[in-house]
């Protein structure tokens, strides 16, 4: 049924396999992730020169357009593991799926607050119920209804089946907020950088936005990975592997 | 970097109440992500290991007279406290 996933992978689904994987691959990502956020900081906040319109206030940019397409990022991971989730009943995907979600909630609500925190002196006002802003607060919205559901249910799994089919049915809003800007009338500005073409930004301030980037996503990973671990063992409790893990843990 | 222009960096170009919360908050909210799973992690080993505890004391209370039937199998996984 599923002979055409690679046997790799396969096995890398088996809990006590990731646990170790993700043992192994957090350090380095939270390792670069720190360097890339300290660079990309520097970068930011004192080698970008003042935006020419907005002085320096425009230096919000480098966490809120990072923590925005982070917030949209991981809602799309959340649904594809969801997916894979519902459609294969495969454990790890999810707790790959319940355990973004906080993630993801945490980089909303950091969008909301450093947009708010820049509309003030830009646009007079902390905020104002247009279609990127609405469409971004229904996505913390959408985090927060796929935790409470996950928590809502006595037995674990259930709650995440019936949490990742909630999420699935809200990866809808991600179209909307990314393409909320070109399809209404809005306060919130266009998009800056572009994929296919050249970006309205200057090299020296667009550098700092991509490094800042590359953080955020480095981070995503490390934090996913601790937090599934734990998770693992939450789940797993009951299996040799963790018992043997808890009893070696205990000597310290 | 002088004086001067540390007073500079920090007043952000009159922009300072608004940058500054800015980036404070970005990295309040990521320490606390950061932290959770590593409480999360001591609370899950401890309420496991008190659990296998309970296991070990149980088994050792009821020695080598157990009744056919009744004795708890190894195997079997504990219920589920939280």
């Amino acid at each position: 049924m599923t002979h055409w996933i690679p046997l790799w992978l396969h096995r890398l689904s088996s809990p006590p396999t990731f646990y170790r994987f993700a043992g192994a691959v957090w350090p380095w990502a939270m390792g670069l992730a720190l360097l890339a956020g300290a660079i990309g900081l520097y970068g930011a906040l004192v080698l970008a020169p003042p935006d020419y319109q907005q002085g320096d206030a425009y230096r919000i940019i480098f966490i809120h357009v990072p923590s925005a397409w982070m917030s949209m990022f991981i809602y799309a991971v959340m649904g594809v593991a969801s997916f894979v989730a519902l459609v294969w009943r495969i454990k790890l995907a999810e707790v790959v799926a319940m355990q973004s979600a906080p993630i993801g909630a945490a980089f909303t609500f950091i969008t909301l607050v450093t947009g708010s925190l820049w509309g003030k002196p830009m646009w007079g006002t902390w905020w104002t119920w247009d279609a990127r802003l609405t469409s971004e607060l229904v996505l913390l919205f959408l985090y927060l209804g796929v935790i409470g559901l996950y928590h809502a249910f006595e037995d674990r799994r259930q709650g995440a089946r019936a949490a990742g089919f909630l999420a699935i049915i809200g990866v809808i809003n991600v179209p909307i907020v990314h393409f909320s800007v070109n399809w209404w009338n809005t306060l919130h500005q266009g998009s800056t950088i572009n994929v296919f073409g050249a970006s309205k930004i200057a090299a020296d301030m667009l550098w700092p936005l991509l490094v800042l980037t590359l953080a955020t996503k480095l981070y995503y990973v490390a934090s996913l990975c601790r937090r599934v671990r734990t998770d693992l063992l939450a789940l797993e409790g009951g299996k040799d592997w963790v018992r043997t893990l808890a009893a070696r843990e205990a000597a310290p | 970097m002088n004086l001067t222009s540390l007073h500079d960096f920090l007043a952000m170009g009159g922009y300072a109440a608004y940058v500054w919360p800015a980036y404070a908050v970005f990295l309040a909210v990521l320490l606390a992500d950061s932290l959770a799973p590593t409480v999360r992690r001591r609370q899950v080993l401890r309420d496991l290991r008190a659990q296998l505890a309970r296991q070990a004391a149980r088994r050792a209370r009821k020695g080598g007279a157990t009744i056919p039937g009744t004795a708890p199998s190894p195997s079997a996984p504990p219920p589920r406290s939280a």
